[in-house]
């Protein structure tokens, strides 16, 4: 009979000691500093209470949409001083996610665009993008934003003598842009444009079962559109220009100076990232994948179309998520810039409120699930265009 | 194991320790006084572009400290705070006092774990424009936008007023009041909103004073003051009688001149008052000539006006009839007694 090893000599038994004494560490840790905040509170007569959110929040916020209950029903509204200071919160976290969600599309094509370019043959496409690559990715984003801001869109000309070309206005009080609105005659196409598009929806979502042929899957939806288009005899939308009354600008699409300078940043800041991750990756096919399209006869655009790009592509997706995070995550530096996104309106709550650890906690719980949603929509695209038997 | 709880033990000693110590005696060991001021903050806190030396009306009230503790008004580190991080480095104790143009409410004394010191200058929101735009009145800026720094009663206070007013503006707010200058001289902002005082300073720094007016409405009750921590009766009493100093001496016509001469003073109250014969400093945990310090280096309140405020320097804002005129003379500037 062989003698028992004692467990200090035991590997598996001392890999699970090690692993005890590690979570007892980070628990001993957590809780230090758990009582070290409760007691810091207490002597300051500080309460940690969620209380103030049900507040009204009795600030303004200069752009952006909330949610509200209105006669029974959850809406999406503009933002109201009178509102409470969670739904606040809710119009900061909302600009958050729109200039993330635009600066994540916009930064994709510019990224993809510059990354071929400093690969190009072209002597001046490839400088301009190495230039381009190294002198954004070099300085600062926050110098980049407030440079934006001050040294670009707040030297357009006053909204006073801004030139006008059919309706559209640049000036230093945002670009206007005229932009189509549902007219009277919406609430009549409304079935029928959300008839149409939810029967797309279930295309997709039932493709895995039963594939619709090709003529249906497009022809369903349109056919519904038209319909309603019939019905309506006209478009339901109407142009909505932007027009000047005193200091006021109403109606259009209006950009704000502040929205434009922090989407212009973000895009060429990650953009200038993307790039590099893309050429990268397209660098790093083996030569004959060049090769091979050329003795076939296809043409530098085709190559790139149809067999370096989707190759490039599988190696990109990782690196590309991890920038998507970056760009959400850096939208916070926004706050240099008077755009309200959660950051900025969390200040100003625990200025006029006070409870800023509270405070802190929603912000980092809304970027965390922001980011952990990203992530989630990255891993599932990676694994499905992933080579079959690799990442599976 | 074993090291680790002693230090656990170590560290929650040090923590408990520092919380009741009072700061005074916490000041005084380490030799200088770490206050908080506005870097930004023309005649109030800012840097002299000559000296390269933190100047204002603000900075004095630090210098204040330093001259009554430490009998030298140089043992001051000064901390720059923008206005959102003002509470959190009082709250975090980064530093031991803040003279930093703050307005006392209610939320802040109750919320933030603050306490506050004696008003040092009571102020009122104004609005500034460009003369070019031909505006009179608050409200004639119906849908303008108006720009302020975030973070700030002035944000609350111009909601108060559009609400009230049916203006329809829009506020944006910077995190630096530089920001929404440069946006009044662009256009971008139609007006700028921030306390009286404040708006004099930057009308005097902006590129073209004549273009700039300040609408006659003061908008609301500003009354500005420093603050320290909440809990430490002793260090909060030392602060609020140095300020009180300041005033008491002005109404006692002692000046950084006559101070000798009035050290020989037969008045009573005013051998009190500067420690001749008395041991007031002492029950506050300073030294008994604590008042005389804060004179001989900084002088009285009349004094740090008129250096920083006064028709001499380039931030003029008229005292006499004024709230900050002494009590004396119709204003709020009184001292309780010193005895």
């Amino acid at each position: 009979m062989t003698k028992a090893v004692p467990f200090w000599k035991d590997e598996r038994k001392l890999a699970i000691l090690f692993q005890a004494i590690l979570l007892a560490a980070v628990v001993v840790v957590l809780l230090f500093l758990g009582y070290m905040a409760s007691t810091n509170m207490a002597a300051r007569n500080l309460k940690f209470s969620f209380g103030f959110l049900s507040e009204p929040a009795d600030f303004q916020i200069y752009e952006g949409y909330t949610v509200a209950k209105e006669q029974g029903r959850w809406i999406l509204r503009l933002y109201h001083p009178s509102d409470q200071v969670w739904q606040a919160m809710v119009t900061g976290f909302l600009n958050t996610l729109r200039v993330s969600f635009l600066g994540i599309v916009l930064t994709t094509v510019l990224g993809v665009l510059v990354g071929i370019g400093r690969l190009s043959s072209n002597w001046l496409v490839n400088r301009l993008s190495f230039a381009f690559v190294e002198l954004i990715r070099n300085t600062p984003l926050l110098v980049q934003m407030v440079f934006w801001y001050l040294a670009v869109f707040l030297l357009l000309p006053p909204l006073r003598t801004a030139p006008r070309f059919h309706g559209l206005i640049v000036s230093n009080k945002g670009v206007l842009i005229p932009w189509p609105v549902p007219d009277a005659s919406w609430a009549t196409f409304a079935p029928y444009f959300y008839g149409g598009l939810g029967l797309w929806i279930l295309f997709i979502v039932i493709r895995p079962f039963w594939k619709p042929p090709r003529w249906l899957y497009w022809l369903a939806p349109t056919a519904l559109w038209g319909l309603g288009l019939i019905l309506v005899g006209s478009l339901p939308l109407e142009w909505s220009v932007p027009q000047v009354q005193g200091f006021r600008v109403e109606g259009g699409m209006q950009l704000s100076p502040e929205f434009s300078s922090v989407l212009l940043a973000l895009v060429l800041y990650t953009a200038s990232y993307i790039a590099e991750i893309v050429r990268g990756a397209i660098q790093s096919l083996p030569k004959g994948q060049w090769e091979a399209p050329a003795s076939l006869g296809l043409s530098y655009a085709q190559t790139l179309r149809l067999i370096i790009l989707p190759q490039a592509m599988r190696i990109v997706i990782p690196p590309l998520g991890n920038q998507y995070l970056n760009l959400t995550k850096n939208s916070s530096l926004a706050i240099a810039i008077a755009f309200p996104e959660i950051m900025s309106v969390y200040e100003t709550t625990v200025n006029q409120a006070g409870h800023s650890i509270e405070g802190i906690l929603i912000v980092m719980a809304a970027y965390l699930s922001l980011s952990l949603f990203i992530s989630a929509l990255i891993n599932w695209y990676n694994v499905k265009v992933a080579l079959v038997g690799v990442a599976r | 194991m074993r090291k680790l709880l002693v230090l656990l033990a170590v560290l929650s000693l040090g923590v408990l320790g520092l919380a009741q110590q009072s700061r005074l005696d916490v000041v005084k060991q380490r030799g200088k006084l770490i206050c908080g001021v506005n870097g930004g903050a023309p005649g109030f806190g800012f840097i002299d572009e000559k000296t390269g030396d933190y100047v204002g009306f603000d900075v004095d009230f630090c210098r204040a400290v330093a001259a009554a503790i430490f009998d030298d008004p140089t043992k001051v580190d000064f901390v720059p705070l923008n206005a959102k991080v003002r509470f959190n480095a009082i709250q975090t104790g980064k530093v031991d006092v803040v003279f930093r143009n703050t307005t006392v409410t209610t939320s802040r004394d109750s919320q933030l774990g603050v306490d506050f010191l004696p008003v040092n200058f009571y102020d009122g929101q104004g609005v500034m424009v460009k003369k070019s735009l031909g505006v009179k009145s608050v409200y004639d800026l119906k849908g303008a936008t108006v720009c302020t720094n975030a973070g700030t009663t002035t944000e609350k206070n111009w909601t108060d007023v559009d609400r009230a007013h049916n203006l329809g503006t829009k506020l944006l707010t910077f995190d630096d009041f530089s920001k929404s200058m440069a946006g009044l001289e662009s256009g971008r902002c139609d007006a700028v909103t921030t306390d009286k005082s404040g708006l004099v300073g930057w009308k005097a720094k902006s590129k073209d004073p004549e273009s700039l007016v300040i609408l006659p409405e003061t908008l609301s009750k500003e009354p500005l003051a420093g603050f320290t921590f909440q809990n430490d009766s002793k260090w909060r009493d030392a602060l609020t009688w140095i300020v009180y100093a300041t005033m008491q001496a002005e109404e006692f016509g002692i000046t950084q001149a006559n101070l000798a001469e009035m050290m020989k003073s037969s008045n009573p109250g005013i051998r009190r008052f500067l420690g001749v014969e008395s041991k007031l400093g002492e029950g506050l945990g300073l030294t008994n000539d604590f008042a005389a310090r804060v004179i001989k280096h900084v002088g009285n309140y009349g004094e740090i006006y008129a250096r920083h405020l006064g028709p001499d320097s380039p931030f003029f804002i008229p005292r006499e009839g004024s709230l900050n005129a002494l009590y004396t003379d119709g204003g709020l500037i009184y001292s309780p007694p010193f005895r």
